[in-house]
């Protein structure tokens, strides 16, 4: 016995790829990192999990070879990161965050150059070569530039290049990022051969669901370790908190909003035309059930999810009532139709990025806009606001048309971009003076709707701030200040929560919830299936294509099978991608 | 566990071994190969190389003159006389000057303050009674426009000369004076600005494409992230940076060979002295100049940033503070003691030198200590501030 315990740590001991020990690392007065222990092991994916701002890519950084630690050391296959770094160079394989390809050198080019790099004999590069293309499904693109090439496909190719010489541990930071569903299955797919041929893959990610795919995870949240193990172990500490409110339907943002607003509720959140609650440590479901009972829905609990737990770890979730939508007043509008389009279609040259797209969207309804990168998404977003010119057909935003009456359409929509626009070189309040300005708001107007501004959203203590100086979720209320200063009826998100905590995302639905129930009418394009979830109805672009528009809970239903039941969002996103890819090439 | 020991046959010792070679000349190629391919697919920095050269040394050989020719001048005429009628011929008489004549000085002040002519001559009343009565000295007043100093020396001295010349030619009965001058400008006989311009364009040239490109294309790899990726492979700082700056070198030679060809058959810039002294001269130029990008970049993470300081430490103190536009021995002492620390400066002296006036190596040796030294000490500073990691 005793025998066998020493081979077995030997082995554990053995077959540990990476020693983070007491790292301590800053930047001028912001402690990235503080008294940092993990191991990762080899033949393993290895989850480096935090909201934005955790230390994610300061770790990387470290393990590559690239920063210092102030403090602690850091070995990779036992070699020191700091004393050993040419040795670190070699044995890993890294892929930054917007993957380090030369977008005027072709696939190929890129391929070679990494290659040489990494000084590979020439003589085994064709082979390798192949495989790499063949494993990245590459292969016909060689010559193409790696700027032309999609989210996904640029991905795949940094993968490639980090992946020339074989390294013992491959890091990637972030690589789900701003990728679709059917990438990134692809990339898990990759992922998982690596592991099984022994390699250490550690991969960082905001995203949660990801997070749950790893078979362990480093948790990480304002530079602390907050768990290490396989993320069922931390799952399974909130089993029996989970519970689900069927079939809610049309009153489901009201009755989230009440749940929240429960002191035994944590975290909630709209689940296709249910709601997904998760209870407090200790707390009893009672008051829940008779929520369920009051809107005469049935509760079922339901297993925990790893995203669960993890805003339990950091507190809890925000309440349900959106101030900013408690102030508004309700939305009149003329018809019920917000928003429409007509056989939209806009094309590039020889390239068509939207194709004869139709579609209305109702007064006071969540839209979603969903699609793989390049199907069109943001081009038609772009027409649907004003910012695009359509080739062909029509698009209305409440009544007016936005190809004759540009200027009225856009006075009654406001706009949120990705990464929020904000003048970083102006205060906030600079800011807040500056959209209400630029929507030319009577002067008395502007004074009351900028001070009830910062009033609901607590802005006041950051007035003389740069936005660039804020925590994420304030300027994310911040944005959204700016886009509705001018009260439009309808709202254009884009991509509003990308590398956004789970926490302030929260708040931001919340937000978005009230302004629903007020009758605005939202428009939203996202990568995060969850907040497909929270729409009312999902279009979903293919190829420019317009392959499926539903409720979240009928797409869910057309994607199930024998062998998937209850499929999640994901599973119904890459269904009908790949089922439209198979009827283009029949018809093809 | 899959594996208990990792990939066997991967990165095996030898590997490492060879990934650890401080300095890998096929990481090297690599590295050119890539920069050139960029350099060549970047419609931007041809746009730098090869026709900005062109235009500058077109604007400055038709558009920028430094010569005074054709100024126009008012002469007064307030003396009927012959002899005030013949020295007012004088003055039309030459090429320099574009007289013409009024009889009231009224006429010509308001002239002179609405900038229609840069001076004017007044042939008094008495200017013959005068010329009687003194024997030898004929009074004129010569009035210039103060605002243009160097035109106003010119028409000063010019309508000197003019008077002088005739009241030489009026006592052709006197002996012939004993030393006569007659000036002579060497290495420019015409006095032609462009002659001097153009070879001070090229070191304008050379500065743009390796300080402002540089700094440009090694801050666009910061901005985009492929810094990042490249760091970290086994590939060395020294093999990142010459493999950065080898293919930008090449371009500043190519494009000194055309601006130098564009010179010497376009604009008729003679080249007194030899073509590989030319280039030397352009190659250890390269080394402040590239050492100045380099530098810009490893302060500077972003294009913009970079542009800007590229553009206020390299361009433009090379435009005025070189020699190139501005005389440096007419600058106040303390400015002349700036120009020393201005590589450029000893640049477009030896451009000067090589183009007008031969292969002088007492002009040149000095020149060339200069610039290499000043090059050095940038590339001891680019190199300690590009370490090997992001902080």
């Amino acid at each position: 016995m005793l025998a066998c315990s020493i081979t077995e740590t030997t082995l554990q001991r053995e077959n540990t790829a990476v020693v983070i020990e007491a790292v301590d690392k800053h930047f001028g007065n912001v402690q990235a990192l503080r008294e940092l222990n993990a191991d990762i092991q080899y033949g393993r994916l290895t989850g480096l999990v935090g909201p934005d701002g955790a230390g994610k890519t300061t770790l990387m950084r470290i393990m590559t070879g690239l920063l210092a630690p102030n403090a602690g050391r850091v070995t990779v296959s036992g070699y020191d990161v700091v004393d050993d770094n040419d040795a670190i160079h070699v044995l890993t394989g890294y892929m930054p965050q917007r993957f380090g390809l030369y977008e005027d050198l072709s696939v190929m080019e890129n391929m070679q150059l990494y290659a040489q790099l990494r000084s590979m004999d020439a003589r085994y590069n064709n082979e390798l070569f192949a495989e790499l293309l063949d494993f990245t499904r590459l292969g016909s693109f060689t010559t193409r530039l790696a700027g032309k090439l999609s989210g996904g496909m640029k991905q795949k190719l940094g993968l490639a290049c980090a992946l020339m010489a074989r390294p013992r541990v491959l890091l990637l930071d972030e690589p789900g990022v701003g990728v679709d569903p059917v990438s990134r299955q692809d990339l898990w797919r990759m992922v998982q051969a690596l592991t099984d041929e022994g390699m250490a893959v550690v991969w960082s990610t905001a995203y949660l669901d990801e997070a749950e795919r790893c078979e362990s995870v480093l948790l990480l949240n304002r530079g602390q370790l907050l768990f290490e193990g396989p993320p069922q172990k931390l799952t399974a500490q909130l089993e029996g908190r989970s519970f689900r409110l069927e079939n809610v339907g049309a009153e489901r943002r009201t009755v989230l909003t009440k749940a929240l607003d429960l002191p035994c509720v944590s975290d909630g959140v709209i689940q296709g035309a249910g709601v997904r609650v998760v209870l407090r440590d200790g707390a009893q479901p009672d008051d829940i059930q008779a929520l369920a009972d009051q809107a005469q829905v049935r509760l079922t609990a339901v297993p925990a999810r790893f995203e669960d737990a993890f805003i339990d770890l950091l507190g809890g979730g925000p309440g349900g009532t959106s101030a900013l939508a408690e102030r508004l007043s309700p939305v009149e509008l003329g018809s019920d139709i917000a928003v429409s389009c007509r056989n939209l279609t806009k094309r590039f040259g020889d390239f068509t990025a939207t194709d004869n797209v139709t579609f209305d969207v109702h007064k006071g309804e969540v839209f979603g806009l969903l699609g793989p990168n390049g199907a069109g998404k943001s081009t038609t977003f772009k027409m649907l606001c004003g910012l695009l010119k359509p080739t062909s057909g029509e698009a209305q935003v409440v009544g007016h048309d936005l190809r004759r009456a540009t200027g009225a359409a856009k006075s009654r929509l406001g706009y949120m971009a990705q990464k929020f626009s904000l003048y970083g070189l102006l205060s906030v309040r600079q800011n807040l003076e500056f959209s209400a300005g630029v929507y030319q708001l009577e002067r008395s107007t502007r004074r009351e709707r900028i001070d009830e501004m910062i009033d609901t959203f607590d802005l006041a203590d950051w007035l003389s701030a740069t936005p660039d100086s804020l925590p994420l979720g304030l300027k994310q209320r911040l944005a959204l200040a700016c886009s509705l200063m001018h009260r439009p009826p309808v709202l254009f998100l884009d991509e509003p929560t990308s590398g956004v905590d789970p926490i302030t995302r929260r708040e931001f639905w919340t937000h978005i919830n009230g302004l629903a129930r007020k009758g605005v009418t939202i428009m939203v394009t996202t990568h995060f299936m969850d907040e497909a979830e929270y729409c009312d109805r999902v279009a979903m672009l293919s190829r420019a294509q317009l392959i499926a528009l539903d409720t979240p809970d009928a797409l869910k239903q057309g994607a199930a099978g024998v062998d998937n039941p209850d499929p999640t969002m994901e599973d119904a996103f890459i269904h009908l991608v790949e089922t439209a890819d198979r009827e283009m090439e029949a018809r093809a | 566990m899959n594996s208990s020991s990792p990939q066997p046959g991967y990165n095996d010792k030898a590997a490492i071994q060879s990934g650890l070679r401080r300095f890998d000349l096929q990481r090297l190629r690599a590295l050119v190969y890539k920069e050139s391919l960029q350099a060549l697919r970047d419609p931007s920095t041809l746009l730098i190389a090869f026709v900005l050269p062109v235009v500058l040394l077109l604007l400055f050989a038709y558009a920028v003159s430094l010569d005074a020719k054709n100024i126009r001048v008012g002469v007064v005429l307030e003396s009927p006389g012959a002899e005030a009628q013949e020295l007012a011929a004088a003055f039309s008489g030459t090429r320099f000057l574009d007289t013409h004549f009024v009889h009231d000085r009224r006429e010509v002040v308001d002239q002179l303050v609405s900038g229609e002519v840069r001076g004017y001559v007044v042939i008094p009343q008495d200017f013959e009674r005068r010329l009687t009565l003194r024997g030898s000295e004929p009074l004129v007043q010569i009035i210039t426009d103060g605002s243009y100093p160097n035109t106003a020396n010119y028409v000063e001295n010019y309508a000197r000369g003019v008077v002088q010349t005739w009241r030489a030619g009026l006592d052709v009965a006197a002996p012939p004076q004993a030393v006569a001058l007659e000036p002579r400008f060497w290495f420019n006989p015409e006095l032609e600005s462009r002659r001097a311009l153009i070879p001070g364009a090229i070191a304008i040239v050379m500065t743009i494409i390796g300080t402002m490109l540089t700094a440009l294309v090694v801050a666009r790899e910061w901005e985009r992230g492929t810094m990042e990726a490249v760091l970290s492979t086994p590939a060395s700082v020294a093999e990142i940076l010459i493999g950065k700056l080898l293919p930008y070198f090449v371009l500043g030679m190519l494009s000194t060979l055309g601006a130098a060809a564009l010179a010497v058959f376009v604009f008729d810039v003679p080249l007194q002295g030899s073509l590989a002294t030319l280039l030397l001269l352009s190659a250890v130029f390269m080394v402040p100049a590239l050492g100045q990008g380099l530098l810009i970049s490893s302060l500077a993470r972003n294009q913009f940033l970079a542009a800007q300081i590229a553009l206020f430490t390299g361009f433009l103190p090379a435009f005025m503070l070189s020699g190139f536009l501005f005389e440096i021995d007419a600058m106040p002492a303390s400015i002349r003691a700036i120009t020393l620390l201005i590589p450029a400066r000893y640049f477009v002296d030896s451009l000067k030198t090589v183009f007008l006036a031969g292969d002088i190596w007492a002009v040149f040796l000095p020149n060339l200590a200069a610039m290499a030294a000043i090059g050095a000490v940038f590339f001891i500073i680019a190199k300690r501030a590009t370490r090997k990691n992001l902080e």
